[in-house]
């Protein structure tokens, strides 16, 4: 089930507040399951957030963000009705896709 | 550091407990960072996907699973647990009374359902953890009302209060040793009164809950089950009429308040 992004993208002024919610488990590969077995590392590796086709935002994360992560980017230039897109890219070739309209 | 020189002035050693518990301050200044995110939505949402899945050996949904409303009601229903089914003759919490569903509509084994009930390390959620959460949040702002009129209610009731004052284990503790006051706190979590209607419904109206620390939806039977480990107490089992007990203890204490479930804590 992972993969689902909550996002909500709100005009505040001339600003654009956009906040992300994924669904991930980001594990960081260090730790160990019940059994003693190393759980494998299962982590976002690049996020983008979209303005349009126009990226406003490009991250690349590593293990130390937590599970579920949220994030919050803020841009100038955003419409009312836009679309706003975040897309993420893990370590092991998943990826996780939301869009939202600027409210 | 002033107040605390104070204190000790005073030998005032409880003064500075109750203080410290402003420290969960710190926490909802985090709350208020998230806005009204919760990342339990997500488990949410999972839940509300399996009770409409088709599951087990008869790939039956669980749309015929009684929670004590009715078949396939599931709005409101929370708020009423734990309560008496006529059908298994016993009170069963929201936990247990899915396992029957799952066992008696869905054909499923009950052994390996109960093997793992809670999320362990490196778990993404398990199928009770999400199946409660939903639930839980189908009777988000209701009114806490456990049923409190068949006689197996009350008698579940008593012995709950009986367990919840009992002190045992190498310890030596008890639920109220740490339950029963309010204003007082572990390490920097504050601890809820249970004895008291305000420090029941907070405690009882805010599981299931989604722990950042763990990543994970955890459920009041989880809650339970730790606790027991923190005291040194035998393992609680799901389901068990000591963990139904306690949770009658809680929700007939909690009655009145309001169910602000999922939650989300440190």
């Amino acid at each position: 089930m992972a993969g689902r992004i909550r996002i909500r993208a709100q005009k505040k002024g001339d600003i654009t507040e956009v906040k992300a919610l994924m669904r991930h488990p980001m594990e960081t590969g260090m730790r160990k399951d019940q059994a003693g077995d190393p759980i494998p590392a299962h982590f976002i590796t690049e996020v983008s957030v979209f303005h349009g086709d126009q990226p406003v935002m490009q991250g690349h994360w590593g293990a130390a963000v937590s599970a579920n992560p949220f994030l919050g980017v803020r841009f100038a230039g955003g419409k009312s009705g836009d679309i706003v897109r975040v897309v993420w890219t893990d370590n092991q070739g998943g990826t996780g896709e939301g869009d939202t309209t600027i409210r | 550091m002033k107040r605390h020189h104070l204190c000790v002035a005073q030998f005032a050693v409880w003064l500075c407990s109750a203080q410290l518990v402003a420290d969960e301050g710190v926490f909802d200044q985090y709350r208020d960072l998230m806005g009204d995110e919760n990342p339990a939505v997500f488990i949410v949402d999972e839940g509300e996907e399996l009770w409409f899945m088709p599951g087990g050996p008869e790939s039956t949904t669980l749309e015929a699973c009684d929670l004590g409303l009715g078949p396939g009601i599931t709005a409101g229903a929370y708020v009423r647990f734990p309560r008496y089914f006529a059908d298994t003759d016993a009170v069963m919490d929201l936990e247990s009374r899915l396992v029957y569903c799952m066992t008696t509509i869905q054909g499923r084994d009950l052994k390996t359902l109960t093997a793992k009930p809670y999320s362990q390390r490196g778990d993404f959620g398990t199928e009770i953890e999400a199946l409660v959460t939903w639930l839980a949040a189908e009777s988000e702002g209701a009114t806490i009302a456990p049923e409190q009129t068949h006689a197996a209610e009350r008698a579940m009731f008593n012995l709950g209060e009986e367990i919840f004052f009992y002190r045992a284990g190498p310890h030596d503790f008890s639920c109220a040793t740490c339950h029963e006051q309010s204003g007082m706190r572990i390490r920097l979590q504050a601890l809820p009164d249970l004895t008291s209607q305000s420090g029941a419904s907070e405690a009882w109206g805010s599981w299931p809950a989604y722990r950042i620390s763990q990543g994970l939806v955890r459920t009041m039977g989880w809650r339970l089950r730790d606790c027991f480990r923190q005291q040194r107490w035998p393992e609680l089992q799901m389901g068990s009429e000591v963990s139904v007990a306690l949770q009658t203890y809680m929700a007939v204490n909690a009655a009145g308040g309001t169910m602000a479930a999922p939650g989300l804590k440190r």
